[in-house]
């Protein structure tokens, strides 16, 4: 099957219900995109399609198909920082950092959708992505810092 | 992709004592323990087992290992401080494991679990084993220790690497070393010209290193004290940090385990006739306690391994979770007592006079469940194997990979690889353990293993079960006795079995946080009681304090309520360090304390001294529709000096929160042997929504330099018991806490 990833069609010879998880980093080596589940529990996984935050260890990978899809990678790059990316470097949101991208792609997808979020709408939004560490209050501060960034 | 490149890593093998291309120096002799363990090419130089200097760059080692409290990176400032380079110029790298990278600050924190601790005896025997683990070099991340430990080492480090590099200058360029300066990477002559360090690396080959350098004193620091941007954060914002999970190495299979669901019973029979025709698949093989499940997508095993059927052996330990309470109640007898490490006072003729308050108090089995589940790539040759994992000990993965393979220790590569969490969970090897056992029945293929979340939580080696008895009295408004007693099995000895060390004597991890913590009650007496062995356990951040920093606090409440006394003015008044109440004081002080509250919203308030460092806290909750709300945590601790202040409130905040979260609602229970709660929607942890607000101070008032990653557990599940009392009148004597209400 054919799939659209960061704007760079990849061709896959995997079964239709293959996580989408586990095509980008078995088949296609796109690590930043984590394992931590399974289950939709923690959204390590989260990655956007057609710029909405989805569970990428819950969707098949048949179903990915047609679709935008778009990864950690794909948001940004150390040279070419996304606003949110740069927004969690400057509040220096992370300590171990594994759940970061699923983090990033969860907050990209918020403010694509939401530019100015209450703090109830953050509460919400970033609820389902776990963070074991314990950075929660950082990532309410970086949500916050990249909303300012976007608006300016 | 993270492919690792590992012909750039020669110079990093294991006890090779021969030169390669003949440029080796520096073995490091300030403190000289041991060998260096870095060799150096052509063109190369090592200064000291921490600095190497290339042409193409300067790379710091950084030995102990980052599971996300940045020691990377306070490691690498430290060496930076006195070696005169920019942060953003050097990289890191965790080096091999080596005696040369010795762990001394735990060793001291060793000897109190490892030997009787008791008057001289105790003084005696911390020597002796700080001489056994000078022996054994062991190179082990944990405890709080990364700071303690190298705070003046690594500072030696890179101002003997400086001043090496100058005296070569010195003498080449025919100028004074004391008309020399350093800054940025680079050598400044007095007539304005910069030699870059990296163009010196082949000269400095030929140099003697300079020992005994002076450090600096505060007044000239440039990084430590000061905010500073972490190394990994940029790689931690962008995808781009590979974990030991992302790591891959050419030619290797995907691996994963089916084990014993009852964590160490053994395998009776197996049929993976399924599971071999499953698309991708390409062994199955026995190994201890369950079999290796082999394919070409980490997904494709993990499918493979649940269409197997096992028969499985029961496990050695009582397979119901109410067995495990009767043990530890059973456990409160003379004959169990493991030691009475405090006795202050006449308690028994103060309990005998007054009205004897009593209580019982019980805390859980505790998944550490990091969220990058355990991995590891192994290959196994005729004469050497090759391991790539994240791990806190090094030297234990080396040991045990050579006894397993047969292979000396020395032909045992480990490369220590960046990990997503661990809270203690890689002090433990069982996965490199396991994949050495596949890798054994498929030499020369390196095999990566990961578990599955649910086999990684169901084999978690989880934080000790406990429980405390608490008898006491009041009078005059006061606390006048406190007489402890807990019990628990040896989190130790479990722990140590499985590296084939054994440890004698009592286990001062049963009494950690209770029998050391500074307050001056007339009658007070701190008994451990050492149940048997249950379900197999291992250190969870702040080991024994994280039970027993509520179950203190907890019975202190209650006798301070029964006094009718404010639980912090009590506190304050009971008080015997300095460096505690100011921990006090700055926490009434941050939260405007003006008592416990009540009707709805309540504070509570907790101090545990743990790893040397006092943290007090104080809670604030409010009922609303939902539940209980917790509002604000105003946090508190003293350490002696704070390295980075950014990365400190970091690991406050969360420690605090790692700490409420397991609070509120974590547990793992038994039945039939096995853990009934294997992934997060039974073990939820804190959510981003339940996060309050954290508000955090760091004081630097005592003269030892201390660690921060633990010590903010302990205090913040009693300071919430405290806090929901006063908000609701129930006093909660167990967790977790969600037993008996819901929070917000």
């Amino acid at each position: 099957m054919q799939l659209r990833i960061n704007g760079t069609v990849h061709e896959v010879d995997v079964e239709d219900d293959m996580p989408l998880l586990w095509v980008l980093r078995d088949e296609l080596g796109l690590t930043g995109t984590k394992y931590g589940c399974g289950i939709a529990q923690c959204g390590a996984c989260t990655v956007h399609l057609d710029g909405v935050a989805v569970r990428s260890c819950q969707t098949w990978a048949v179903d990915a198909e047609g679709a935008e899809i778009t990864t950690i990678e794909g948001l940004g790059t150390p040279d070419a920082l996304n606003a949110v990316q740069a927004a969690w470097l400057t509040e220096q949101v992370a300590q171990c950092g594994y759940c970061q991208s699923g983090q990033i792609m969860q907050a990209a997808s918020l403010l694509a959708e939401n530019p100015n979020p209450t703090d109830p709408e953050i509460d919400d939004a970033m609820s389902g992505n776990l963070c074991r560490c314990g950075t929660y209050p950082r990532i309410r501060a970086a949500v916050k810092r990249a909303a300012r960034m976007m608006e300016g | 992709m993270g492919r690792l490149k590992t012909i750039a890593r020669r110079t990093f093998l294991i006890g090779s004592a021969a030169v390669v291309g003949g440029v080796a120096f520096g073995v490091y002799k300030v403190r000289k323990p041991h060998e260096n363990p870095l060799t150096a090419e052509a063109g190369e130089a090592v200064l000291t087992p921490y600095v190497k200097i290339t042409g193409d760059g300067i790379t710091l080692i950084t030995p102990r290992a980052d599971s996300g409290q940045g020691v990377y990176h306070v490691q690498a400032a430290l060496i930076a401080e006195e070696l005169d380079v920019d942060l953003d110029q050097i990289k890191t790298d965790p080096g091999p494991p080596s005696p040369a990278y010795w762990n001394t600050a735990l060793a001291a924190e060793a000897a109190d679990f490892l030997v009787p601790a008791a008057g001289m005896m105790h003084n005696l025997a911390e020597g002796a084993v700080n001489s056994v683990m000078k022996v054994m070099g062991l190179q082990i991340t944990g405890g709080s220790t990364t700071v303690p430990d190298q705070f003046d080492k690594l500072r030696h480090a890179g101002a003997s690497a400086r001043e090496t590099i100058k005296a070569l200058v010195s003498k080449r360029e025919g100028v004074a070393i004391g008309d020399l300066t350093t800054r940025a990477g680079k050598v400044i002559l007095p007539d304005g010209q910069e030699i870059p360090y990296t163009d010196l690396a082949a000269d400095l080959a030929d140099v003697e290193v300079v020992q005994d350098v002076p450090l600096r004193e505060p007044s000239q620091w440039r990084y430590i004290g000061q905010p500073m941007q972490r190394i990994d954060m940029l790689a931690k914002s962008t995808g781009t940090q590979d974990y030991g999970i992302d790591a891959a190495v050419d030619g290797m299979v995907q691996a994963t385990v089916l084990m014993n669901p009852a964590q160490g019973g053994g395998m009776a029979d197996y049929d993976a006739t399924e599971a071999l025709s499953m698309r991708g698949v390409q062994a199955v093989v026995p190994i201890t306690g369950g079999l290796g499940i082999v394919a070409d997508n980490t997904w494709r095993a993990f499918r493979a391994a649940q269409a197997i059927t096992v028969t499985w052996e029961a496990p050695s330990f009582p397979p119901e979770q109410a067995d495990h309470w009767a043990t530890l109640e059973a456990a409160f007898t003379p004959d169990a007592q493991d030691s009475r490490k405090r006795d202050d006072g006449d308690v028994d003729t103060a309990l005998a006079e007054g009205d004897v308050l009593t209580a019982e108090y019980r805390a859980p089995y505790l998944a550490h469940a990091p969220l990058e589940p355990v991995n590891a790539i192994v290959r196994v040759d005729d004469d050497r194997a090759e391991v790539w994992t994240g791990t806190q000990i090094p030297r234990f993965i080396q040991a045990n990979v050579s006894r397993i393979t047969g292979i000396p220790a020395d032909n045992v590569t480990v490369h220590a690889l960046m990990m997503g969490g661990s809270f203690g969970h890689r002090l433990e090897d069982e996965v490199v353990k396991q994949a050495t056992e596949i890798a054994m029945q498929m030499k020369g293929t390196p095999v990566k293993l990961a578990l599955s979340r649910e086999e990684d939580m169901l084999h978690d080696f989880p934080r000790q079960i406990a429980m405390a008895r608490l008898r006491g009295t009041v009078a005059n408004g006061q606390v006048a006795a406190l007489d402890l007693g807990i019990a628990m099995p040896s989190v130790m000895a479990s722990q140590l079995s499985r590296q084939n060390q054994s440890a004698p004597g009592p286990d001062s991890q049963i009494v950690a946080g209770a029998w050391d913590q500074p307050f001056a009650i007339p009658h007070q007496r701190v008994t451990g009681y050492r149940a048997p062995e249950l379900a197999p356990i291992s250190s969870w951040r702040s080991v024994g304090a994280s039970t027993n920093g509520f179950f203190y606090n907890a019975a202190l409440d209650e006798l301070i309520d029964a006094a009718g006394a404010d639980p912090l003015e009590e506190r304050l008044r009971l008080c015997s360090d300095p460096l505690a109440r100011r921990v006090l004081e700055a926490v009434a002080e941050m939260s405007g304390w003006s008592g416990i509250g009540g009707n709805g919203t309540g504070r509570g308030v907790a101090l545990t001294k743990s790893f040397g460092v006092p943290c007090a806290q104080v809670i604030e909750v409010t009922g609303i529709d939902t539940g209980l709300r917790i509002d604000d945590v105003w946090v508190a601790a003293e350490v002696g000096r704070i390295v980075d202040p950014v990365n400190f409130e970091n690991l406050v905040q969360g420690g605090v929160i790692y700490g409420l979260g397991h609070a509120m609602n974590s547990q793992i229970t038994y039945a039939g042997g096995v853990a009934e709660q294997s992934n997060f929607d039974s073990n939820p942890g804190l959510r981003l929504s339940q996060s309050p607000r954290i508000m955090v101070r760091g004081l630097e008032n005592g003269d030892r330099v201390l660690g921060i990653g633990e010590p903010p557990l302990p205090p913040a599940a009693p300071a919430l018991a405290g806090a929901i009392w006063a908000a609701t009148g129930m006093r909660l004597r167990e967790m977790p806490f969600s037993k008996f209400l819901t929070f917000a």
